[in-house]
This record gives structure tokens, sequence and C-alpha cells, in this order.
């Protein structure tokens, strides 16, 4: 009745092979099946940005991409890329800078914001808010957020 | 005299401030940045169960019959249950307040019996052991319904041609009057007599983490501990105790990290009440997140209101009275604990709040409707009260041909004129109205914006100015809530334990929902003591650990916790010093403790590190004196009494752009001044209010739950409820007048809701300042471009 | 809210995608960005989803003799930085950026959004004006259909049982003009216009108008602007949204209008 498919994929550099019932988002998997709950849900209808995680390189919605889809896919999350220090810098940034408050946003911000600084732009302030615009944040009013993407990139402080 | 000895804002003296004033980042934040937080719906419990609800998709109609046969044999689930087989378990509640006079409410179950009232009320739950299963099971439920007719329109309620309440005899929850008198006879005599009409978008909070509950009943020891993301643990503490007849010290609630609350998570929710009895009822661990469809459904609303006022104005622009009339629809019941009339009732308290008119009248109805219910949202009714009371003003303004910022100065509170107590009744301990709006001038370079301003209309740019003055209400006393019979504490306490190593353990009944509490509570604890911040650990949240306390809600985190955090350093402080005084056979005031150890007051020569001191007084305490015993661990609390509120103070600015062709305002930038005491930590204040700011542009540009005739929400999703993102949001400029209050030893206000105070009025009068040489008003929030159009009449 | 459930099977090739499609209830998932958004909120109850995103015949943008065939499993983001696109057909690197956020075009694609049809949507609107030729494959054979022929009312299009669309077609057309309102960066607009111009004429196509994108047929052929601004109100019959009545919609259109209008008037 669950239809489970056999999916074999790497997350944070780990081969993970499960049966997952398709319907099962790939943030759901990441949470409820392999205990990775830093990648937070907001609404699942892909508005949000909070379940931001990258796939092969480049940052998707987690809840709209089910996890069957992830089969023989690199999925590196908030617990992966902190572990392997390549947000160090955005997050001391972010800490520095008070760019978050609840935190609930905070994941899925650092992985839209670390896309922009792999990108090796150098991009206006209008540019960073438009690069996460598609990341919402109830508590801070984003400014902090952009400062602090400002200064990883520019090395501004 | 040692460090922090003195009252931080005694006037005349030089205190060493320890962290107070320092803009310290948030200790502990990298947990948070890692994603490696403990939020409700992180948290992993053997046997957990997940409840989904299913909720009326009427307006208003009779459950005339519930069929769960097919959902009873979905994979998966446990139970289903109605509200009867609920109500066996938990109690219903009447949400009223003594000193609301007349306030009225039928009761509430956990899940509705027999009649739904909104759109989204939940009438039967499902338990399974998936949160899909709950929700493959609930499609299976089958209802049916016999609809009822539908009170959506405030002016029908009022009208009450249908009483959704038989029982209750009208549609009005709650009215309130007050009159100064002299009123008719100030407009009668005024030069200037202005009116307006002013509509208020109901909105809500989407905190970006859903309300989340996870209840688990241990039926060996008739013991719930609720892990709970809530704003007020010790007040659901007594409320899963009264309604679920369980002994109060058998309930605990937990509250770990809380994905923003704002007044969204300080409210008793029937399907959250449900949750906890259907643990008990089940004996197991139980689970609901509230997803995003649901949220929008059923968490609190706000800030329905529409307000007539008027203002009279001398011929030298001199303001003689304010006269208001405001209607609040606040769906079919008022909400428990809190009540549904207090927003109202700050409307009426704050209207007008700034200036020095004698004279003033206000008229307030609350009215049911089917709606979705309304509560206490951040700032509660202050953005309808400055919004209305600014927009007004600067009608005035207009009319009278005054500069806005002139006509301000002239109407606004002296800054020596207090104690005050305003036409309304409350009173001002000491504001500032005069140094914010002379810093406000400077900080934005007001008259260059202006000359730009008039530069530009000529090549058809049209940019608008829009100030907003503003009182808050912060610090509340038990005339808040307490005096109503609510059981809601006014007073938090601060317990403070020296740990063996010379740590520092901090626990406070204040809660830490992102706004930096914690923190804050570590620098005033490092302070008052005299150790360094890394040696601070702060726990709340917790009801099983932490003194007895209110939480955290009306601005009173810092000003009331951080209040009680100060005493009790104080009091440790001077423990510390007896142990180290026997210890070094010194006299105690030849002391002090500084960088963590304790050192000679005069030279101050390194006498004892705090280890030691830790060291001796847990495993050695054969070494002290036979009468002497060492208490490291002290509590204190704090209550506020001499005012009702701390009132604060501030003002706000917004620059922006109107495309008169397609109704589109560009935000360019926002200032805001605020007052609100001694600031503790300056980087977490401004943030405090740039997120509150931005909350308040949602409010004035984006945010209404729209609903049909049918009373249907017709927007209940992300995509097509717009919340304010990055790519519009302008930066903030922030700055500060500071004015501690008496009250306390620290001096502290609040400053949680500012931003949101005052932003919806600022940027209303931005786009009317804008809209101004085009002869064109907007007075309905949000000002979408098709409301501003309207407007300048390019469309009908 | 979660999806309900369905079965899922990732087609090898064209031809094993053909066959899963006969199956009852079956439906294609490509970049997930619309299907899966209404699968969680149960909006749609599909048995079988099958995932198109391996086949390697709907990918890829290739030059053509004028102009440029772009298939259907291109994403937003692999379009936004295709050179050729840039050169053949501006007007969709204009209408990409508009196109909801990076994570989202990530993933999201030209051939779901042709084949959602969403009459808020951009793609839609720049292949009516671009006057593309969509490519539909089944099981027998292909179908090309002009994108005048394709949009045929609110989310539905001429794709027929069994049959997938494999690519659009877009001719060499180098000025262009999208503009669009939007109430916030990425949102989908109140009303859009994509606009083209060349030896042959103007051809103007609004979104967010109606049931389908909408060929502004009269304002297209007018001469002046006043009169281009006059005949738009016998082209659009724009429907109400949420937030938005016929009246500003129309409104809204004609300053988009406006705004393009130099451009699309310059002389060759
Ligand atoms: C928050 C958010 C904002 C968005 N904003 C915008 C916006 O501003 N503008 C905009 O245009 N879009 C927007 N989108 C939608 C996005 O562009 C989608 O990617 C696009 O509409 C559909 O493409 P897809 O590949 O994701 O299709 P899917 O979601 O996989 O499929 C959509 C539909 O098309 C069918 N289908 C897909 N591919 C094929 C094919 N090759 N042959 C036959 N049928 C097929 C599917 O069966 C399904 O019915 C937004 C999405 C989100 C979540
Ligand atoms: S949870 Fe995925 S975008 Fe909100
Ligand atoms: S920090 Fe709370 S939502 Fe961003």
């Amino acid at each position: 009745m669950d239809h489970a498919v056999e999916t074999t994929l790497t997350v944070n550099g780990t081969r993970i092979t499960r049966r997952i019932a398709p319907r099962v988002h790939l943030v759901d998997f990441l949470r409820d099946e392999l205990g990775l709950t830093g990648s937070h849900i907001g609404c699942e209808h892909g508005v949000c940005g909070a379940c931001t995680v990258r796939v092969n390189g480049d940052i998707v919605r987690g809840c709209l991409m089910l996890a069957v889809q992830a089969d023989g896919c690199t999925v590196e999350t908030i617990e992966g890329l902190s572990d392997s220090k390549e947000l160090a810098p955005l997050q001391q940034a972010f800490h520095e800078h008070n760019a978050l408050q609840c935190g609930f946003c905070t994941p899925g911000m650092l992985m839209a914001a670390q896309d922009l600084v792999r990108s090796g732009t150098k991009p206006t302030r209008d540019e960073i808010r438009a690069h996460i615009s598609g990341n919402y944040c109830r508590c801070t009013g984003y400014q902090a957020i952009v400062d602090a993407i400002e200064a990883t990139i520019n090395g501004k402080g | 005299m040692g460090k922090a000895e003195l009252p931080l804002h005694a006037p005349g003296t030089k205190v060493d401030r320890g962290y107070i004033g320092e803009s310290v980042p948030r200790p502990g934040l990298q947990r948070l940045l890692q994603g490696r937080g403990a939020f409700i719906d992180d948290l992993r419990f053997p046997r957990l169960a997940h409840v989904a609800f299913f909720r009326s998709p009427y307006a208003h109609a009779l459950v005339k019959k519930l069929d769960f046969k097919a959902a009873l044999r979905a994979p998966g689930v446990i139970a289903v249950l109605d509200g009867r087989a609920v109500a066996e378990y938990c109690t219903p509640w009447v949400a009223v307040l003594a000193h609301l006079k007349g306030i009225k409410s039928p009761p509430q179950h956990a899940i509705a019996i027999e009649r739904a009232c909104w759109q989204g009320e939940a009438v039967a739950a499902v338990v399974a052991e998936s949160r899909s299963q709950a929700e493959d099971a609930v499609a299976l439920i089958e209802a049916e319904w016999k609809e009822l007719p539908v009170v959506v329109d405030m002016d029908d309620a009022l009208a009450g041609r249908n009483v959704i309440h038989p029982d209750l005899g009208d549609n009005i929850c709650f009215k309130r009057e007050h009159d100064t008198g002299g009123v008719d006879d100030a407009f009668s005599s005024a030069v200037v007599v202005v009116e307006e009409t002013f509509h208020f978008g109901r909105h809500t909070g989407v905190c970006l983490e859903g309300r989340a509950i996870l209840a688990d009943y241990n039926a060996g020891e008739h013991s719930l501990t609720v892990y709970h993301a809530t704003q007020a643990p010790h007040m659901m503490q007594d409320i899963f105790s009264r309604h679920l007849n369980i002994p109060e010290a058998n309930v605990r609630v937990i509250t770990k990290d809380v994905g923003g609350s704002f007044g969204i998570k300080v409210h008793v929710y029937p399907d959250e009440m449900a949750t906890a009895a259907i643990s008990v009822m089940l004996r197991r661990p139980v689970k609901f997140v509230a997803d995003r469809l649901e949220s929008f459904l059923s968490d609190i609303h706000a800030r329905e209101h529409k307000a007539k006022v008027r203002l009279a104005c001398s011929k030298e622009g001199d303001i003689l009275a304010f006269d208001l009339d405001d209607v609040t629809a606040i769906g079919p019941y008022s909400v428990y604990p809190r009540t549904s009339g207090i927003e109202g009732n700050q409307v009426v308290n704050l209207t007008g709040g700034p200036y020095k008119h004698q004279k003033y009248r206000a008229k307030m109805h609350v009215v049911f409707t089917n709606k979705n219910v309304t509560c206490q949202y951040r700032a509660v009714g202050h953005p309808i009260a400055v919004a209305l009371t600014e927009g007004i003003v600067d009608i005035a303004a207009q009319k009278l041909g005054m500069d806005p910022a002139e006509f301000r100065r002239r109407n606004l509170i002296a800054d020596d004129a207090y104690p005050y107590t305003f036409p309304s009744g409350i009173k001002f301990e000491k504001l500032s109205h005069h140094k914010t709006l002379d810093l406000l001038l400077q900080k934005m370079d007001y008259k260059a914006l202006r000359a730009e301003q008039a530069e530009l209309r000529k090549q058809k740019i049209y940019r608008g100015i829009g100030l907003a003055s503003m009182i808050e209400v912060t610090n509340p006393s038990p005339a808040f809530y307490g005096v109503g019979g609510a059981r809601i504490s006014a007073q938090d306490g601060a317990t403070l334990r020296l740990e063996p190593t010379g740590m520092l353990t901090v626990m406070c009944s204040v809660t830490e929902q992102g706004q930096g509490t914690e923190a804050i509570f570590a620098q005033i604890a490092a302070s008052a003591v005299g150790v360094s911040l890394a040696k601070v650990k702060v726990i709340t949240g917790d009801t099983g650990i932490t003194p007895y306390g209110g939480g955290t809600w009306a601005s009173r985190g810092a000003g009331i916790g951080g209040e009680a955090v100060l005493l009790a350093g104080r009091a440790l402080r001077s423990n510390m010093l007896d142990v180290a005084a026997a210890m070094l056979k010194m006299d105690k005031a030849e002391l002090d403790i500084a960088g963590n150890a304790v050192v000679h007051k005069l030279t101050t020569e390194k006498k004892l590190e705090l280890a030691e001191l830790g060291r001796v007084a847990y495993f050695r305490p054969d070494t002290l004196p036979l009468d002497f015993q060492s208490e490291l661990t002290v509590t204190r609390h704090y209550t506020p009494r001499q005012y009702g509120f701390t009132f604060t103070n501030g003002i706000q600015a917004s620059l922006l752009e109107v495309d008169p062709d397609s109704g589109f305002v560009k935000l360019l930038k926002h200032w805001c001044v605020e007052d609100s005491g001694t600031v503790i930590n300056p980087m977490l204040v401004d943030e405090q209010l740039r997120g509150g700011v931005v909350q308040g542009i949602g409010a004035a540009l984006f945010e209404e739950c729209i609903y049909g005739p049918d009373g249907q929400l017709l927007n209940g999703s992300m995509a097509d409820y717009l919340v304010p993102m990055a790519g519009e949001m302008p930066d903030i400029v922030c700055a500060h007048v500071e004015t501690p209050t008496m009250q306390s030893q620290l001096g502290a206000k609040g400053v949680g809701e500012a931003g949101t105070a005052g932003a919806p009025g600022a940027i209303m009068n931005a786009i009317n300042d804008a809209l101004a040489p085009l002869g064109a008003r907007v007075t309905r929030m949000p000002f979408t471009p098709e409301r501003i159009l309207k407007a300048l009449k390019k469309v009908d | 809210m979660k999806a309900p459930s369905f079965a899922y099977a990732k087609a090898k090739s064209l031809a094993e995608a053909f066959e899963l499609i006969e199956r009852p209830g079956a439906r294609i998932l490509a970049g997930g960005q619309s299907l899966i958004p209404s699968l969680n909120m149960r909006l749609a109850s599909p048995e079988l989803l099958i995932d198109i995103t391996g086949l390697k015949d709907l990918q890829g943008i290739d030059r053509r003799p004028g102009g440029l065939r772009i298939g259907a499993l291109v994403t937003h983001a692999q379009l936004q930085r295709s050179d050729a696109v840039d050169q053949h057909a501006p007007l969709l690197l204009q209408a990409a950026a508009h196109i909801a956020h990076p994570a989202i075009r990530n993933r999201g694609t030209m051939g779901g959004s042709l084949a959602l049809a969403d009459p808020a949507a951009e793609y839609p609107a720049c292949a009516l004006a671009l006057n593309a030729t969509i490519v539909l494959v089944h099981r027998r054979g292909e179908r090309r259909v002009p994108a005048a022929k394709f949009f045929k009312g609110l989310f539905e299009t001429d794709i027929r049982p069994g049959e997938i669309l494999a690519a659009a077609e877009f001719p060499k057309v180098e000025r262009s003009v999208f503009l669009e309102l939007a109430r916030r960066h990425g949102d989908y607009a109140i009303v859009g216009l994509a606009g083209v111009a060349d030896a042959s004429g103007r051809r103007i196509a609004y979104l967010g108008v109606g049931a389908t994108p909408v060929f502004a047929e009269q304002a297209s052929r007018a001469v002046s602007l006043n009169a281009a601004l006059e005949l738009l109100g016998r082209d659009l019959q724009p429907q109400a949204d949420l937030y938005n009545s016929s009246a500003t919609k129309l409104h809204l259109a004609k300053v988009l209008l406006s705004r393009a209008w130099t451009t699309l008037s310059k002389p060759h």
C-alpha cells in the first residue's frame, strides 16, 4: 500500500539505502528517517525556504522533492555543512550580527546564503536581498541577515 | 563603593556597569546555527502518537452526525475522537476577566461539540502512528452538517440580526465607554476639526514554526509532562492542571526552542488542550504540530478594527480633544485566558497617547463573528491606536498647513511634565517625546529629505515622509490580568547558583523565543556577581526547574525578569563575599568580586579564585567556622507595582516612494528612535526594533486574512497570504534615548513590541504624504496597489 | 499537510514513459515545483507519478536554423545560464529572472511550466509572444502545436492523453521586453507583459489577465501608444483575483504597455 521504493543516496558523505514511501518528501525523510532535524518545515508548499537543502550541489526546496527522487543523489544538509566547516564564516557572521533570533529559518537561510557566497560574485545589498527573497524570516526583519552575508562576501565587518 | 551596588541608573554616580550596555553576541547560538536546536518537532519519543484534526469546512454549522467507521479502519489509526469523548478528560473554559466589566463569552471545549462556529474549528481528532496516516484517516471521516446563518461583517454583528450565541442575547462580547467630559465643548469651540475612518485588516502572526505540543502522560504517577512551544509555561501548567484535573505539582511544562511566538503562542488553543487530554486518555506521548494550512485557520488572528476618530484643534495648532469610535470583530469566542477584549481596551487607553490635550471620549465595541478567533498579537492594540492617532494628527497638520514634525513638537507632552496622567486614565512615569523627536529628525536629516522631496516632485517622483510618535505599554503590573482574576503571573523569579568551579547557573521564569532574553540575563548576572560572561549558563522554560513567573509577553522579559536576575545576582554576590570573608578571615566590607575572583576592594588585589571559593564551600565546609553556613543558591522575585504599566515612548519615520501609475510602494528607508530605559544590549534591542518594524510593515502593506461572504478564509496559505520578505524591506536605522525607570534598579523598560506598534502608522503617513499633491489619501490597511489606485481614482 | 499515498516510477526511456502513462491515475512528474505543492495540500491525488527527469531526449538547449529548441526538462536555472537563450530568445532570459527563487528555479522546468499552463506564469506568455511551437510526443509519433493553439483554458492545454511535452521551439527574436508587476520578488505577477518586435511587427502577450496567457492582438497592431491603450481594452477582459479587480488589472496592463512601447516601436 505504501509503494515503497528502494532508494540509495549519499547524505552528508554517508551512503544510505532505504525503502521509502514515494509520498515522503526529502525533508521528512531527512528528519524522521535519518534524524537530521536541522532542516525545518515551515509551509510544505515551497514558499518559506525553511527546508532548503543542497542536492547535487544546488539548493532546492526539500519539501518540493520526493525522497525517492534523490536516488543516486548527493544531499547536503545544515548538519553536514556545519561539520565540514564550509558554513563556518557565514555562521560566525550570523552570530556576530545577531542575524538570527528564534533560529527556525536559519538553516535554510544559511543554505541559501552560502549558495550566493559560493557563486564567487560580489553582490550588492539589493542582490543579496533578491537571492534570499524566497526565505521567510519572521523575527529579524532581514537587515542583520543581509549585513552578515555582505560581511562574509565582502569582508566587511 | 563596589560595582553594581548602586541602582544602575543612580544619578550623579559612576557605576561599573559590567556588561550592561554592551552589544555582546548571544551565547549559545551555534546550536541553532548548526541546525542542532531542539524545537518540539525535533524531539523523538518511543510510542509517540500523532494527532490530526478534522476541522469544520463551514463558518457556522451544526454537526448532525460524525461517522468514524472508515477512519477507524484506516492503517495506523489508534483512535478517532469527537468533542464529547475529549470533554470527559478536559473541562471547558470561559474567557472573561472581572476588570473588563460586562465581557461575556460562551464556554469553549477542546473539541467543538454539536456546533462549529468558524471554518477551521476542530470537531474531531484522529490519533495515528504517523501524521500522514492521521491525515489519511481525517479524509475518511464522514460528517453531516446543517449550515447556520453566518455573521461575517462587524456591522452586521453589531446590528445583531443573527445572534451567534443566542444564550448571550447579542453579538457584543464587550464594550467600553470613556469620557473626560468637555469633549463636545472642545469640538464646538475648535477652529479646526478633522475626522477620518480607518480600517485595519485582520492579520495573523505566521510564526515560521507552527504551534507545537508534545504531551506525555505517565499513568504510573498520574503526571503530565508537556513539551510546549509556549511563551508562558507556568500559566500553561496551571491550565493543564485545572482543566485536565491533575495536581499542579504533577504537571511539568518544558519549553525548549520556540520558532517565533509574537503573542501567537501565549494563548490556550483548543487543539493543544485536546492533544494533552488525548495523551492522558491514551496513556502515551502524543504530538500535534500545526501545519501551515491549519495555522492560518486556527492560530489567533488580530487587529480587525474599524475606527472613526475626530480631532479638535485650535487655530494655533494646539490639539484640544480626541473623539474615538472603534469596533473590532473577534470571532466566535473570547480567547482563554487573556480574553479578546484587551486589544480594543488598549486602543481606548492609548489613542492620542503622546499628546497633551485634556479632553478625550471613546466608545469601543468588541463583537462576535463567525471567523477565526482573534487575540493578543505583538503590540496588542498599539498599531491601531498609533496609526489612527498619527493619521488624524497628520490630517490636522495638513489642514493647518503646518509641517507634521512641527505640529508634533507643539503638541507632544513636554519632557519635564512627569509624572503625568493621560486623559484615558493611564499614568506615565517619565517619557522623552521631545528628545526622541529631535534625535529622529537629526538622524534622518529631515530638512534635507523635505528639500529632496520637493525637488523630486517637480520631476513627478512622489516620495513620502511619514512620522509616528507613540507610547507603549511595557512591564505590566498585576493590573493587566491578575486583577481581573486571571491566573497569569505578573511577577517573575530568578535563581542563581554558584557552581563549585566558579560558574554561574541562572534559572529564570521568563522564556527565550529568540529575543535574546537568555543573553541579557547572562549579561546582568555576570555583571551583578562579577564573573565573565563565559562563566554563565542560563536555563529557562521549565516549570520543574525555574522559579514561578509569567513568561514572555507584553515586553516584560528584560524589565521584570532582568530585575529579578539583578536582585538575585546581588544577593548571591553578597553571600559569596560572606564565604570569602570567612575563608580569608577578613572583613566582608574589604572584599569585592571582579574578573571571576574575590579581590581586595581598594587595591583590587586578587584574594581568592571563585573556583577555590566553590571548592571550599561545597566540598570542604568543614574548614569554615562552625556557625557559618554558605548559601550559594539565591532566588529573588520582582513585580512592578508603582505603575500599572511602565510606559515607553518612541518615534518612527518612513521614507518611501509611490508609483502613481501602478500604485506600488517602494520602501526606501525607515528610522526608529526609542526610549526603552536602560539598554542592556544595544544590538539585541536594535534587532528587536527591526524585526518589529518589518512585522508592522507587513500589516501596512501586505498582510490580511481575507474572508468571503460565507465566512471562508480565501487566502489561507503562504502563497496567498503575503508576509514581508527580504526583497522589499528597507534598511532600518535605530537610535536610543535612555530614560531608565526608577521603579527598578536595572531601569530597563520593554522594547519587543515597539517596532510593530509604530511602523504601520509611519508607513501610512508616508504614503499619504506622497499622495498629498495628487489629492488622494488611503485609510484602509493593508495598502495594496489597488487601494492606492482607487484612492487616486485611477480605477473604480 | 502531507501528501496522500501514490506509487512512483522513474522512466528510463521515452518508451517506458509512454507505457507508464497509460496506467490509470498516472501523472507526469518533472521538476515537481507545482505538482508537489498541490500534493502536499492534498489538492491532487494521482495513483502513480512518472518521474521523467532521467529522460535524455527531453533535455538540452539546441540552436536550430532560425531559432532555438529548448527541451522540456531544461530548468529555469539552466535556461538563465544559457548563452544560446541570451542570443536567440532574450525574452525568456528576462522572464526567467521573475520566476520564483533560486532554489525553485534549480528544479522547475520549462516543460512543466508550459504543461501546467498557469495563466500567471511567465513562460506561457513568452511562448505566445514568440510564436513558439510546442512539441508533443506520443507512443505513435510527434505533434507540433503553435503556442496560440496550445493554451486552451485555465490550467488546460492541448496535451492529449498519452502525450508528453518534449520541447518548445522558439524563433529567433532579438528585440524583446518583459515586464511584470509582482507584489514581492519572485511572486506570481498581478499582470505581466511579454513583448517582441521584428520586421514583421509587434507581438504582445499578457500573463495574469485571464484563464490563459492572452495575445493582445489589436494592441500589437496599433500605430500609436494611445491607440494601443485604447485597443487593449478589447484584447483583455481580465479576471479579478484575490487582491485586484478586473479594472485594476486592465489598468496595470496599460501601465506595462506604456512602459514597453518605446522598445517595441523603434524602427528596424
Ligand atoms: C513558491 C513558488 C513560487 C513560484 N513562482 C512562480 C512564478 O513566479 N512563475 C512561474 O512561472 N512559476 C512559478 N512557480 C512554479 C514553477 O515555475 C514550476 O517549476 C513550474 O510551474 C512547473 O514546472 P515543474 O517542472 O516544476 O513541473 P511539475 O510540478 O513537475 O509539473 C507540473 C504539471 O505539469 C505536468 N508536466 C510536467 N512536465 C511535463 C511534460 N514534459 N509533459 C507533460 N506534462 C508535464 C505535470 O504532470 C504537472 O501536472 C513557483 C513555484 C513555487 C513553489
Ligand atoms: S517548508 Fe519547504 S518551502 Fe516552506
Ligand atoms: S530567526 Fe525566527 S524566523 Fe528567522
